[in-house]
């Protein structure tokens, strides 16, 4: 999706990881890592968007992803205003009217979380000139930052992608993070991707994204570096694509002892929020192979780096504010 | 009337094979010459056709013209003026207006407004169900009376199987043929192909299995009826396949699929293009080869538009919030002549898909081209380039998934009942 790319190759918007220049994920893990440094001192605030205002439009609850924004926004001194949008009693107005107000109040910035695919390119194609658009996710379809997240929360523990076989277990069908892990993790030249789900739970044609496809979790998890667990949500027993929770636990939850098949080092992450006994086991999430608190911290070094890109501000040339 | 003579046209009928450069008559609504050098007749307007194609005008098999319900979308007189432009004369209208017309009174009304604006006749299909709810019989001899050649489920197909086997006997009572879409909805929530296309986007996708389930059991049923049975709007591979099995057994079984089938694929939804979002959805090109085979191999016999114009407001948004539907009327003829172009099928086969097969389905009158009958007519300049655009759409609905297209011909003159319903001297 080449609206997220200006004419300089530069990201302009960040809608999704598909398709991105291996150097771009790299830089923003890059600039990631020097704000992480200023996240460890004491001054935790930079005043790269001064006087720039992000706003975070969420059409769907959150509140991890909405805070981590918010955080990252504050942190790079931009002023943040949150709007959350209760879908059922806006009806009548387009999402292109509420952009075009929201625009007249001169943001720089649209942070969006909507619960169809495709809403943040809509967004992105009818934003002004010089208004970036950050998608927080959107539908089934995609959730780069979180993707980002994990790929320098991996990188972090785990150095160089290319030996590394990373499992994404779960609701693979249903998952924005899913789609966005899979095109990151390869572009950044991951060894092996790998999908395990039932195939309720699995979208069609699946493979071609780039990923080995799984139906056995003992299979899936042999020898893998990083194990990562979905979010399982529970409507999908009324939609009956699986049975209940305790079935779906027995054989595709991540417990220590269903985690001896791989790595002896591999680590455990989650994007959450946490089903524990669902997809995971409480002893695992809370042990020492889990990283699931560094994703919600590098969460924030992460989306303050993709904020500054979009904008066009690097770290090492601070913007005075207009 | 207007008398009015054709000369020197390429006159080609695709029932009677008729293809050579001649004149051709137009009295009191009928063809009374055709043919050859005609000098006995005095006509009232002379139309040079040196050059030019004439033949029968086109009758689109499924055409939504929003009226009544939707006139916000567009309506009777401007899609039957639409239609005359791309050398349509006759549009089908299927019966999920609102209301539906699954009465006398709606039908009458319908045929009222065609009447009063008349850029081209208006056959409304009448409800296979009251409401289209498959739950009760609608009243076909009463819609039949009121003009309606046919009856058919709207795009919403009779979930219970008793109810759709009564329907078919009925209808069958009164000579009506059953216009059936073959789905499964339960399997068609989605919205847009199952496959990599789809699962890229993050969008629900519909199997071809939502075709091959309802078609099957549409099959079965219609097989223990004598009814005269059409299936609409085919997808798929396996729907051809499944069809053409069928036809062996059932063999007044007849099949149709929107031109659109017939050139793109899921993957023109890329970007999230909201004009590629169809019911029922862009399918692969494997069944976009399968269909055109189909139709090569008369297996499908109609070619239709699919005509379903919306407001912008319709289709802007992310895409599985949008309404699915393409605006067809402005492309079907030129689309129809470049499968000529693709060698897909011949120019009278290809003609025949959307001339004389719908008008033997339907039992209309138009469709050919022949002394006596309805002049009905199209002419065609086969090499006048033009590019598709907003602005070239004569349909209120703007959704073509065809713009930035360029064909090669275009209609120059349409006559229905003899009257000229469109002239376009540009050439």
């Amino acid at each position: 999706m080449s609206v997220q790319i200006d004419a300089q190759g530069d990201l302009r918007h960040f809608l999704t990881t598909e398709g991105l220049d291996p150097r771009l994920l790299g830089r923003i893990l890059d600039t990631a890592e020097s704000f992480a440094g200023v996240l460890g001192k004491s001054v935790k605030t930079v005043p790269l968007l001064r006087g720039r205002t992000v706003v975070n439009l969420f059409f769907e609850s959150s509140t991890r992803t909405r805070t981590t924004f918010e955080l990252a926004a504050k942190r790079l001194s931009a002023d943040v205003l949150n709007i959350a949008v209760d879908t059922t009693t806006t009806k009548g107005e387009s999402l292109l009217d509420m952009l075009r107000n929201l625009q007249a109040m001169q943001a720089d910035m649209f942070v969006v979380r909507h619960h169809q695919s495709g809403a943040a390119e809509y967004f992105a194609r009818h934003v002004d000139p010089g208004v970036a658009v950050l998608n927080a996710g959107d539908g089934w379809h995609a959730h780069p930052t979180q993707a980002m997240l994990d790929a320098f929360t991996i990188r972090r523990h785990k150095g160089a992608f290319e030996p590394l076989r990373i499992a994404i277990v779960g609701d693979i069908r249903h998952s924005r993070v899913a789609r966005s892990q899979i095109h990151a993790f390869n572009a950044l030249g991951a060894g092996e991707v790998r999908v395990i789900a039932p195939d309720t739970l699995l979208p069609a044609d699946v493979d071609t994204l780039g990923a080995q496809v799984y139906s056995d979790l003992n299979a899936g998890l042999r020898d893998a570096d990083v194990v990562i667990a979905l979010r399982l949500q529970r409507e999908r027993m009324q939609g009956a694509l699986l049975p209940g929770e305790s079935e779906y636990f027995r054989h595709y939850g991540l417990t220590e002892s269903r985690l001896r098949g791989a790595h002896p080092d591999a680590i455990v992450m989650h994007p959450g929020p946490i089903n524990r006994g669902v997809e995971i086991d409480s002893a695992l999430a809370d042990g020492p192979r889990s990283v699931i608190l560094d994703q919600v911290t590098n969460g924030i070094a992460v989306r303050m780096a993709v904020m500054t890109m979009v904008l066009g501000v690097r770290p090492d040339t601070p913007r005075e504010a207009s | 009337m207007t008398r009015i003579l054709i000369r020197q046209g390429r006159l080609i009928d695709p029932e009677s094979g008729l293809d050579e450069v001649g004149d051709l008559a137009v009295a009191d609504g009928r063809i009374v010459q055709l043919g050859g050098t005609i000098d006995d007749f005095t006509p009232e307007q002379t139309i040079e056709a040196d050059g030019q194609w004439v033949m029968p005008g086109l009758i689109d098999l499924s055409a939504r013209l929003r009226e009544p319900g939707q006139t916000r979308k567009a309506d009777i007189a401007s899609e039957t003026r639409a239609a005359a432009a791309a050398g349509i004369t006759t549009l089908v209208m299927p019966p999920d207006t609102t209301p539906v017309m699954d009465s006398p009174a709606v039908v009458e009304q319908v045929t009222h407004r065609a009447e009063q604006t008349a850029g081209a006749r208006v056959v409304p299909l009448g409800a296979l169900t009251l409401g289209l709810a498959g739950e009760q019989l609608s009243a076909m001899a009463g819609l039949a009376a009121a003009g309606c050649p046919a009856v058919s489920d709207g795009g919403r197909p009779v979930q219970d199987s008793q109810v759709l086997r009564n329907a078919l006997d009925y209808a069958c009572t009164f000579s009506l043929p059953a216009l059936l879409t073959p789905v499964d909805p339960f399997l068609a929530t989605g919205c847009l192909n199952e496959g990599p296309t789809a699962t890229r986007l993050g969008l629900p996708g519909v199997p071809a299995a939502a075709e091959t389930a309802g078609l099957g059991r549409q099959l079965a049923v219609a097989g223990a009826t004598r009814a005269r049975v059409h299936v609409g709007r085919l997808s798929s591979a396996e729907g051809a396949r499944l069809l053409t099995g069928e036809q062996g057994h059932q063999r007044r079984l007849s099949a149709d699929v929107a031109i659109h089938q017939l050139f793109l694929t899921d993957q023109d939804a890329m970007e999230y293009d909201t004009r590629f979002h169809l019911d029922p959805p862009l399918r692969d090109i494997v069944d976009r080869q399968a269909l055109r085979q189909a139709v090569a191999d008369r297996v499908i016999r109609i070619i239709c538009s699919d005509h379903q114009p919306h407001d912008g407001d319709a289709k802007d948004g992310p895409f599985a919030s949008t309404e699915p539907g393409a605006s067809g009327i402005d492309t079907l003829l030129p689309l129809v002549l470049r499968l000529v172009e693709d060698e897909v099928l011949s120019l009278h086969r290809a003609l025949a898909t959307v001339t004389v097969e719908p008008a033997r389905l339907l039992g209309l009158e138009g469709g050919r081209m022949a002394v006596g009958g309805a002049a009905d007519l199209t002419v065609v300049d086969p090499v006048a380039p033009w590019f598709c655009t907003r602005e070239t759409l004569k349909s209120r609905g703007h959704n073509s998934p065809f713009l930035g297209w360029e064909f090669s011909a275009r209609a120059t003159h349409t006559l229905v009942g003899g009257r000229l319903t469109h002239t376009d001297d540009r050439a």
